[in-house]
Formats: structure tokens, sequence, C-alpha cells
């Protein structure tokens, strides 16, 4: 290269440079901020439309994006997408004659509590889009675009919307779409939207209520009251307000003010995350901290433990895997050790 | 729990409080409540009054015993000439106070602890995906203090380092901002700000009560509702600076830089009306972490989802996105299996703050009601308060400022006779649109939908002075 290619070249980099990085010099507000450079805006501008627009070119397979699901997802999601351990179920309630009909039958049915996410998504450009943005829910934007096709390739398996030899592509993303089971199942006729331009929106609310001030009906009938048994579902609410004024709260429990402050060790495991997956005496993602108590008390493994904790591992309370856990000190893992051998109190 | 709980059977209350003692009477009633144990404020609602005598006058034994130490405390108290609170010296009136700057950012006062937000047991299975109720049974006023502000989020808050942070703009079609700009925090507080007072509440907020009561105050039946000062930069001006075609945008998209990205679509219109603003300031101070410190997105009247925390970037386009937040979650499922998308405004609603849901009135006799009203589409033009379940109305006063989008107080004197009631309040806003009753709401969203329940609220005050959620269709 001669030298005065090179000369140009820098130059020309150079101005690429400046158009991006050099401060406009033009007076008023408008001035302040910068150009942003095409890398940036690649590396933020990630958003996919209903249209498709934005979607990365890429492919993902069925049985890729299991394996992946089996290490990545299924400790909070469950095996089938179907667990509401941690999250609301992700597949089920859907049937074949709603992908051929767009809208999901089971919504209508006031007896079907569920609702899981493919009985409500119309757009299956929402899916790409989230998963890519935002999971796995503790380390979100850590999978290839490639891995985000294979693992919602996975998820529409689950959903019976694709075979198990199926490929998502860029391009067969599009056929999908017209099999979403809900596809047909939004509406925006109606009067929430601040702005013109849905179709079928309402201009009106979808309520009329009058300013009448005497005799508005005969008598004043009580459709619904608190359960007994809610009553003390949130604590007692004596100590959820005011010690002055003209009302007091409810006792509704017993006090905790006087009660000892929670343990430290408690606060501790809270704060780290691991009561995400773990609680004293149900099983919730990881075995309970009275099962694992009653495994090893007593048998002087206290520092294989505190290993365990920090690494992770899989295997020994069956196949979801507990990830490392890489922002835990060695004193704080010893801590939860010794807490959790101890029966892990809460004070 | 029953035990713990005085039954509506109670017999009438007597008046007076503390027989003989009229040339004191009324005044003196407060200082012993403050030392009742929860045993005499059950009875208090059983309608035995005589102990409260008997209650004074150990409280002021106790009193005088833990301040006057060695001094006769009996020869204090023996003749009750008076609140032992007036006539003993108080520990801290008699004592040297705390210096300055002891707590270099204040806090609230020991005796306010009760006063705070908290999650609702069981409405979700992860803290970092729920939410946390302002304790709106507490509030005065119509500002909510930062520290008690409602807090939602979807994958946890984090404390972002503001000279780390950026707010880009682009347009999904370059045309729409040719030139996509980045801007540090230190430039967007460089532009002119402005700061306004509005409303924020979540389009689930109370929620969980659609189809029947099912929650005990108004912390968790309205608490996903906040109100604050927030001083930014009107989202319409940056995007003037930018160059944005404001002609061919019909939506925007904003961006959250926390791990959840969070999207929503806002419409153009909204921009376009100057009220969307780019907020960094929140009660005076800078956002809160929890609120979406150094950066969020302001719509005011919409519900809160659309106010993106950590805001990091707002792109210009010309359709909607579909966004997680607005395809499989705050769509509104409708009685015919349709999902109502994009639902947005929080319409016109109000609720009595106090005496409310979980609470007891002390004693018959004078009281103020108070509550909330905001909405959505504008400022509050009136609202209306009944104590008989929506046969009568009487209309309350407004509190000022009156403002649109904005929270507003509104208060109304009440003379409890003791007998049972039921408080409701129904508001009205700027464009006539009245709060409807929750029959004329579930007509026609029927009991599914989770979000926009604007229906009015009833608090049913029994005999022992005990008030408990119910609903009036």
């Amino acid at each position: 290269m001669s030298r005065s290619c090179k000369a140009a070249l820098l130059a020309s980099a150079f101005g690429a440079m400046l158009a991006w990085t050099a401060p406009v010099l033009a007076d008023g507000p408008s001035s302040v901020g910068r150009p942003a450079s095409p890398a940036e805006l690649k590396a933020w501008d990630i958003d996919v439309g209903p249209d498709f627009s934005g979607l990365p070119k890429g492919s993902g397979t069925v049985s890729r994006g299991m394996e992946i699901w089996e290490e990545k997802c299924a400790s909070c999601h469950g095996t089938f997408g179907e667990s509401n351990s941690v999250f609301n179920p992700l597949v089920g309630g859907t049937t074949a004659e709603d992908i051929k009909t767009g809208h999901v039958a089971a919504l209508k049915r006031t007896d079907f509590p569920a609702r899981t996410t493919f009985m409500k998504v119309a757009s299956v450009s929402t899916l790409y889009d989230y998963i890519r943005r935002a999971m796995p829910w503790n380390a979100p934007k850590s999978l290839s675009d490639d891995d985000v096709y294979a693992v919602l390739a996975y998820l529409l398996n689950l959903a019976e919307i694709v075979p198990d030899d199926f490929t998502l592509t860029d391009a067969t993303i599009r056929d999908v779409q017209q099999r979403m089971p809900n596809r047909n199942g939004m509406t925006t006729a109606h009067a929430l939207w601040p702005g013109l331009d849905f179709p079928g929106m309402a201009a009106k609310p979808d309520t009329a209520n009058a300013v009448c001030m005497t005799n508005c009906k005969p008598k004043a009938e009580l459709a619904s009251q608190l359960p007994e048994h809610a009553r003390g579902a949130h604590g007692n609410i004596a100590e959820q307000n005011r010690v002055i004024g003209p009302v007091r709260g409810q006792r509704t429990g017993p006090d905790t003010a006087a009660a000892e402050a929670p343990s430290p060790a408690l606060a501790l495991a809270e704060k780290s995350g691991c009561l995400s997956c773990h609680a004293v005496d149900t099983r919730i993602v990881g075995p309970s901290y009275s099962e694992i108590a009653a495994r090893y008390r007593g048998k002087n493994n206290a520092e294989a433990l505190v290993s365990k904790v920090k690494a992770g591992g899989e295997g020994s309370w069956g196949a979801v895997p507990m990830p490392p856990q890489d922002d835990l000190s060695i004193d704080d893992a010893k801590t939860l050790v010794a807490w959790i051998l101890s029966g892990a109190p809460q004070k | 729990m029953s035990k713990l709980r005085p039954t509506g059977e109670a017999t009438p209350r007597t008046d007076p409080l503390v027989p003989g003692a009229d040339a004191l009477s009324g005044r003196l009633r407060r200082a012993p409540e403050n030392f009742l144990t929860p045993d005499e404020i059950g009875q208090v609602g059983k309608g035995r009054r005589d102990f409260l005598r008997a209650s004074f006058l150990a409280a002021a034994g106790a009193t005088a015993a833990a301040t006057l130490g060695g001094r006769n405390a009996a020869a204090a108290t023996a003749d009750a000439a008076g609140d032992p609170d007036i006539l003993n010296p108080t520990p801290w009136g008699s004592s040297l106070g705390q210096p300055v700057a002891a707590n270099p950012y204040g806090l609230p006062s020991k005796h306010e602890r009760g006063l705070v937000r908290r999650q609702s047991p069981g409405l979700t299975q992860v803290a970092a995906a729920s939410v946390s109720f302002a304790p709106l049974q507490g509030l005065f006023g119509i500002i909510t203090p930062s520290g008690l502000h409602f807090e939602r989020h979807h994958q946890g808050w984090q404390d972002i380092d503001p000279t780390r942070h950026r707010l880009m703009i682009n347009g999904s079609r370059p045309e729409f901002v040719k030139t996509p700009r980045v801007y540090t925090m230190d430039d967007i507080m460089r532009l002119p700000p402005v700061s306004r007072m509005h409303f924020i509440e979540c389009g689930a907020n109370t929620g969980m009560e659609w189809g029947n009561v099912a929650v005990p105050t108004v912390q968790y039946t309205h608490g996903m509702l906040s109100c604050s000062e927030f001083t930014g930069v009107p989202l319409r001006t940056l995007l003037e600076y930018c160059g944005a075609d404001l002609k061919a945008a019909k939506f925007i998209l904003a961006e959250g830089g926390d791990g959840s990205s969070m999207t929503r679509t806002i419409p153009i219109e909204l921009v376009l009306s100057g009220e969307v603003m780019v907020a960094y300031g929140q009660n005076g101070e800078m956002l809160r972490p929890e609120n979406g410190y150094p950066l969020r997105l302001v719509v005011p009247g919409v519900q809160g989802v659309s106010w993106v925390k950590w805001l990091r970037r707002i792109e210009v386009g010309d359709r909607p996105y579909a966004a997680k937040d607005e395809a499989v979650h705050y769509i509104d499922l409708m009685p015919d299996g349709q999902h109502r998308q994009y639902t947005s405004i929080q319409e016109c609603k109000s609720v009595i703050t106090s005496p409310s849901g979980g609470q007891t009135l002390l004693d018959k006799g004078f009281f103020t009601i108070s509550g909330l009203a905001w909405s959505g589409r504008g400022a509050i033009k009136r609202v209306d308060v009944s104590v008989d379940g929506g046969i009568n109305w009487t209309q309350a006063t407004l509190q000022t400022p009156v403002l649109s989008k904005c929270l507003t107080r509104f208060t109304l004197p009440w003379n409890w006779d003791g007998r049972p009631a039921l408080l409701q309040s129904r508001a009205m806003d700027e464009t006539g649109f009245v709060q409807p009753a929750y029959g004329q709401l579930r007509a026609v969203r029927g009991t599914r939908s989770i979000y926009h329940n604007n229906a009015i609220q009833t608090w049913q005050v029994a005999e022992s002075g005990d008030v408990n959620n119910v609903q009036i269709l």
C-alpha cells in the first residue's frame, strides 16, 4: 500500500470518526449531544416488530433449542415450559383447532383460569424480541441470535405449532406467524389508547356513569366481602398504620415490631438471590434448605458444600442444574452453608 | 383470629368517654389511647370505654415513673389534674437533642415505621419480578414521598452509574431520524428543563379485585399509585433537536437500559402534545434507582408500564411494536375471549384513603373523610362521597392544586353516628366522564380483565368502628 494511499485511508477513517465524535459547533440546544455511530446503532437497535422489521438473519433447530432450554431455561420455566413455580406457564391451553382459527377457545371459558403465554400472544415476533433482549432472566442478552431462534423453535414445538424436525429461520418464522394459536385474538376497538392510529378505536369510554345525588338506588347490597382467611394474609395491619390520628390499624396478626430482627444470613440469602430457587421447607426449583440440612448435617463436609454453592452443579437433587454463583464471596458462601446446615433459622 | 377481631354486633357506644371529665373531655381522649394495648383497642370496638379512664391513670403513672425517676410519681398523678404529658416533664422537653447531620440523608420518625411499601404475599413468586405497594392509608396531600413510591420491576432494579448512562434517539427507518443521536446525562441536564406533577398508576392497580374482594387495605387495593413532581426535557423538544420527521412518525418505542430492556409503544400524538417527558428529577432530587435512576420516561395519564425506567433509547417509527408488555402482559381479556391490546389510558378513578380498609375508627363523632382522585384524561372536576353505599351523595371539597393528570386530594367532613356505614367516592374528570360502579364495569368487561379496574371502591364501617373492604355493584 502506497504511503499516499495509507494517508487517504487514514484521513477517510478520521473523517468517518469525526462524523460521530466531533462536537457540533452550531449554537443552540440542538448542538447538545452527538451523532450515533453505526456500530452503536447496531448494538442497541435490537427491537423486532410484528412485521419482522429488525429481525436478524439466522436459524435454529428444535433439537438445539432443547439443549439450550434444559441448560438455561428449564430451571425457571420447567422442562416443558409448563411450570408455574417461578413464572406463569408458557405453554398449554391451546389446541389444533386454535391453530386453525387463530382464536384460543379456552379464553372464553370462565372455568379455565390458566392463561399461558401461547394462549395470549398473537405475534411470534414478540417472543423472538423478548427472548433476545431479556432472557435468560439472570443473564439477559447472553444468547446468540441463532440460539434465540433455537430456543424459540423448541418453545413453538412444545406448543405443538411446529414439528420436531423444524428449523426456525428468519424466513420460516413468517409461516409460523400464520399458525400462532391466538393470532386473531387481539382488538384495538377500545378507548384506552391516547393516539389516533389503531383500527376500530372507540371515541367514547365503554362505561357511562352519571352524577346522581339523591335516592340513586333503592338499597345498597354487598356483592362481595373480604374472606375471613384473607384478613390475616397481609400481616398485622395494626403495624401498617400510624400510631396517631383518627384511626388505628386492626390487629390481624402477631406483633412483629418487638420480635427479633431477621437473621443476617437470611438477609444475605435473599440479597444473593438464593430464595428465588430455594425455600426453607418447600421445594421451589432447587431443594429446600431443610432437605439439604437433613442430608448433610453432621457429615463435616461444609467445605465441600461451600465449593458446590460457588461452582453450581446438577445431579445431587435432580436434573435441574444450579448455576454457578460467581458473585458470591467465599466468606458469604460459608455463612450461607453454616446457616443452611443449622436449619436456616429465620431469626 | 376471631379473638383479635372485634365483632360487628357490639353494643352501641356510650358517651362521654371519660364521665365527669367534661372540662377536659375530648382533648383527654387522645393521650390515653396512645397507650392502649391491642386488646384494649379491641374493647373500644366492643363498646367498652370504662377502662379507658383506668388506662389513662396507669399511663400517667407509667410516664411519671419513667420520667420522674425518684420523684414521687404517685403525687404527680393521683388527682388526675390533667394530662401527664402536660403536667410532667417530657423526655424531649427536658434533654438535649441530636446534632445536625446526625442523619445526613434524613429519615422519617421511628414512630412512622409502619408506613412503608409492602408486597402482597402470594401475588408473585419472585421478588425481582414483583410489586411493592405505597401506603396510601397514611399519606397526606398529593405528593408521594420518593422512598414510598410504589415499585414494579420486571427483572430487578439496578443502580446505574449515571456517568455511563446514554440515551440514543434513532428511527425505525433512516428517514425518520436522519442523524441518530446519543446523549449523555451531562447533555440532557444542559437542556432547558420543565417540572410537572403527575400521577403514575400501574395498569394492574386494583387488579386483584376484579372478581371479588381479595385484599384488606387500600395499600393493596390501590397502592400501585404514586404522584411526584418530575423534572426533565419534553420528548418533543429532544426529537426536534434531533431533526426527527414528526410528520411521518406515528409511534415511538421507549426502551430501558436494565436487564429486561423493557419496551413500550407510545403514540406520537401524546409526544407532540409536549406532555411526554424524559425525566431525571423526582420531587427535587434525582430519580430513585427503583424509579429509573438516572433517566425515565414520563407519560402523563398512561399506565406506569409505559413510563420506561432506566431509559436508554427512543425509536421513532410508523408501526406499533407489540412488545412483550403489550402483547403478552398488559392486555385486557374481555368476556368474548378477545384481548384489548394497547390499552394505556388510566381512566378517571378515586378512592377514600381515610378511613379505609383494615382501620378502626376510635370513636364516633367528627371525622374527615379524605381520599385521592385522578384521571388519565385531564383534571378532576368533582368528587362525590356517599356514606350509604351509593344511595345518596355529597360533593366533596377538592384541595388545591387541581392539576391535569395529577392526583387530587378531596375531603368531606363526616359525623359518624356509630351505625354501620358504607363509604364510597365517585370522581368525574374534565371530560365529563364519571367513575363507574363495579356493576357497570363488569357488564362490559367481565371479571377477568386484570387491568384497568377503575370501579368505585366501598369501605364498610361496622358498629365496632372496624372498616372493611367490600364491593357494591
